[in-house]
């Protein structure tokens, strides 16, 4: 149905896509994969004609698309659902949803009831639980996801294509959008699916394209290869092992949290213990208040009920600054937004949350900060001309490795990630799990929260799940299981038999 | 012979400062276009007026440039600035010794500076309403007050501080200087300075990293106030009366120099540097457009000008940025 043929595109001579092709059948869910940097995001942005290919041509139904634009596109019943939401955050849901859909000349009223109609029927097509008449900018980066999807489903297109849709949702929606795209399959709809997690594609890709450095590596049937073939395609190269879990010894207890409860943001009697050189994931539904326990954790949210406990000594944090002092590190979700500041250079992000220990007086020790950036860059790998480069310009697993050298320069006892590996490649994953290996055997205590179950169990030393604002269970790495988790998750006790499969 | 890492590096480093650049070059083709159609402007006399009459905006500007980078604006200082006047004259003639003048104005300053930043960096008012109110406020208070009447009888020793023309002048234009010396260096060396950037790029980020934003638009705001004493104090001695209407358009002229001295509006980027020639620039126009024997009356409309120049540069810069950003998203 659609095809690139041979398509070419250079930035400022940087070559991004190297006679890369791509085929696409109506009724098939066509997967491309590939590292950060393959190619994928370019080649999807000149399929819906944000991007002017340099060579090559789109064709749809076997005629060439000439001059391709985001309106042409459109019109030919191409839509797309980028990566990085992109809602307007001062209109409502339903706006949000409805603008591109309507058709209509600029003096034409707003239909308003039919707008909000159209909007529910869509959320509840993917079975979202979100209000239509509230603001986007006041939902969860999971649920703008999803009015994301939503967005893009109401397009009704024949070549629906979906950058990482299920990046940060839980298992519930991901489960919710694949029976959406296998109806939409069936009624011969052909469908692009990016995704880095390579454990749902088997579930729900027909056939796989690998991309790397810009040219088409392979096109397979999903059937015909197994997890390890698709990440030696993407890389090239063979990973050894995909969680670098290594047994280190655990010691006292670091963090202890004692029936901590904040009202504010909805958690309650959370009992938890993180030990040194424990690796403890924190599973749960998207809403079951992991984040929220996080920001708790740290003082950015105090809490009203309960103690946390420091190496046995209760400690009151009200301020992130209280929490750095006393040697906790969060490094929070949405990095893109959170995690690094995108102007400053990269050894003044390296240096921002220890500033008082790159100063004498007041004065920043320049020599020193560009030692240490220096030394991080390196150890990290973080692929830069310069340490003075604003991060604005590295890539997102690099800005990650970014915002995570910030923390350890810290030195934490105490180190909490959201969501560390979320929209990053493989190769940059591997670093950061070996990273927190390697963290671990040093005695750091480190909390992970996380929502792709895989890395939870491959990473965790003890994993405490989440359910509606409390920790329900936590298992040892021995008993868990996915169903285990997920059934704690929804809210069954952890005897009984878990009914939901993945 | 340089290797390609060498220059890849410096081009870096010179693309982080190009506003700065362009408006130095456009500095200088001004003053050398002048220096042909009329050398007489580089007199010593006629220069050293235009450092007296602009050494009082470059200290607001310092001050504004700090507002601006923590990704706020502060209308309200031509208003200060007079109020800041008033109480020199007033203080001065009531007797207070003239060394105790220097800190009590500071203070003055500090303290209207303060009433902004409570307001906007711990109630987390916008900043534009705040000091849109304290502008008609403090302006108004001071009418009412003074009744418009200017503050006469000024002892002997209030011009100049006492010092004679020459020393006097010279002491203003140092003290300027100095002032924009010291905050260059705090911006790049202190701590407090990385903060300024982080809360002005990125609030909520700055904020996870430890750093309390509302903390340090507190802080901004009350230099800004102080800076705005200082500068008030250092205009009001070259004259023997002190009018109550005084500053009067002197934050626009401030804005107007930070902006164009290549501080982005949208605060976390920009130099002192970089105000010192956009208060140069600005401030040197009407004076050439005179020499050059140009009607002075386009001073504004060029002056207009040049802020659109370099916000259309900004624009121009911010879209190949854009470009160069997105190749860096894939992995460049």
């Amino acid at each position: 149905m659609l095809r690139a043929i041979n398509i070419d595109k250079s930035y400022a001579g940087v070559h991004a896509l190297k006679q890369a092709s791509f085929e696409l059948q109506a009724g098939e869910v066509h997967a491309l994969i590939g590292e950060n940097g393959a190619g994928k995001s370019t080649l999807i942005k000149i399929i819906t004609g944000a991007v002017t290919p340099d060579g090559g041509t789109i064709q749809l139904n076997g005629t060439a698309i000439a001059q391709n634009s985001p309106r042409v596109a459109k019109q030919l019943g191409i839509a797309a659902m980028y990566q990085q939401p992109a809602l307007f955050p001062e209109l409502s849901v339903a706006e949000n949803i409805c603008f591109a859909l309507e058709e209509s000349s600029l003096l034409s009223r707003v239909n308003w009831r039919e707008r909000k109609r159209k909007a529910a029927a869509l959320l509840a097509r993917i079975g979202a639980d979100i209000d239509p008449d509230v603001e986007a900018g006041e939902l969860t980066l999971p649920q703008q996801q999803l009015v994301e999807i939503a967005r893009a489903l109401g397009a009704e297109a024949k070549v629906l294509i979906l950058d990482e849709p299920t990046a940060s949702l839980s298992q519930e929606d991901t489960q919710n959008l694949f029976a959406v795209i296998r109806q939409l399959r069936n009624e011969g709809a052909g469908i692009v699916y990016i995704s880095h997690r390579l454990e749902e594609l088997p579930e729900i890709a027909d056939r796989v394209t690998v991309l790397r450095d810009g040219s088409t590596i392979d096109t397979r049937l999903m059937t015909e290869v197994n997890r390890q073939q698709l990440i030696q395609l993407m890389v090239g190269r063979e990973l050894s092992a995909v969680f670098p879990k290594k047994a280190v010894e655990i010691g006292e207890p670091v963090l202890e949290l004692r029936q901590l409860g904040c009202a504010a943001s909805g958690i309650h009697d959370v009992n938890l213990i993180v030990r040194a050189g424990e690796i403890v994931g924190l599973a749960g539904l998207v809403g079951c208040g992991r984040t929220q326990l996080a920001d708790t954790v740290f003082g950015l949210t105090p809490s009203d009920r309960g103690d946390v406990l420091l190496r046995g000594k209760p400690v009151k944090l009200s301020s992130a600054a209280q929490a750095i002092e006393c040697g906790i590190a969060y490094v929070p979700e949405d990095r893109r937004r959170h995690g690094v500041i995108l102007d400053l250079a990269i050894s003044a992000n390296i240096t921002l949350a220890s500033l008082d220990r790159f100063s004498s007086l007041g004065i920043v020790d320049f020599r020193r900060e560009k030692q240490v950036s220096a030394d991080y860059t390196r150890r990290l790998r973080i692929k830069t001309p310069a340490i003075f480069a604003p991060v604005g310009t590295l890539s997102g697993g690099n800005q990650q490795k970014v915002a995570l050298s910030r923390w350890l320069v810290t030195n934490p006892s105490v180190l909490i990630l959201d969501e560390p590996t979320q929209g990053i490649d493989v190769g940059a994953k591997s670093e950061v799990h070996s990273l927190m290996t390697d963290l671990a055997a040093q005695g750091v205590a480190i909390l992970m929260i996380s929502s792709e179950l895989p890395e939870v169990l491959g990473m965790s030393d003890r994993i405490a799940v989440m359910c509606g604002g409390t920790i329900a269970a936590t298992l040892d790495r021995a008993e868990a299981t996915q169903e285990k988790i997920l059934a704690l998750a929804l809210g069954h006790q952890a005897n009984e038999h878990a009914t939901q499969s993945l | 012979m340089p290797s390609l890492w060498a220059i890849k590096q410096m081009s870096m480093r010179l693309n982080r400062y190009k506003r700065e650049l362009s408006a130095s070059l456009a500095y200088a083709g001004l003053l050398a276009a002048v220096g042909i159609i009329a050398p007489s402007f580089f007199s010593a006399t006629n220069l050293r007026d235009l450092a007296l009459n602009n050494a009082p905006v470059l200290l607001v500007a310092v001050g504004m440039t700090l507002v601006i980078l923590v990704a706020q604006i502060d209308i309200s200082v031509g208003s200060q600035f007079a109020v800041a006047t008033v109480a020199a004259g007033v203080l001065a003639q009531a007797g207070v010794p003239i060394l105790l003048l220097l800190p009590l104005l500071l203070l003055i300053g500090a303290v209207m500076g303060a009433v902004n930043g409570l307001l906007i960096g711990m109630l987390r008012l916008p900043s534009i309403i705040v000091t849109l109110a304290m502008l008609v406020a403090w302006r108004d208070a001071l009418r009412w007050t003074t009744g418009g009447e200017w503050v006469q009888n000024l002892p002997a020793n209030f011009q100049w501080f006492g010092l004679g023309q020459r020393m006097g002048q010279w002491l203003i234009v140092f003290a300027s200087l100095l002032v924009l010396a010291f905050f260059t260096w705090a911006l790049r060396n202190l701590t407090a300075g990385r903060r300024v950037y982080a809360v002005g790029s990125d609030a909520e980020a700055a904020r996870l990293a430890g750093v309390e934003p509302g903390q340090v638009t507190f802080c901004v705001f009350v230099l800004m106030g102080a800076l705005v004493g200082l500068a008030a104090l250092l205009n009001a001695v070259r004259f023997s009366t002190v009018p109550s209407n005084a500053g009067l358009g002197l934050e626009l002229k401030a804005i107007a120099a930070v902006v164009v001295g290549g501080t982005a509006i949208t605060g976390g980027r920009g130099t002192m540097p970089g105000t010192l020639i956009g208060v140069a620039l600005l401030g040197t126009i009407g004076t050439a457009l005179t020499f050059a024997g140009i009607n002075p009356f386009w001073e504004k409309a060029i002056q207009g000008a040049i802020i659109l120049a370099a916000l259309a540069s900004d624009f121009v810069w911010a879209s190949f940025s854009h470009k160069k950003a997105q190749k860096a998203q894939m992995g460049f």
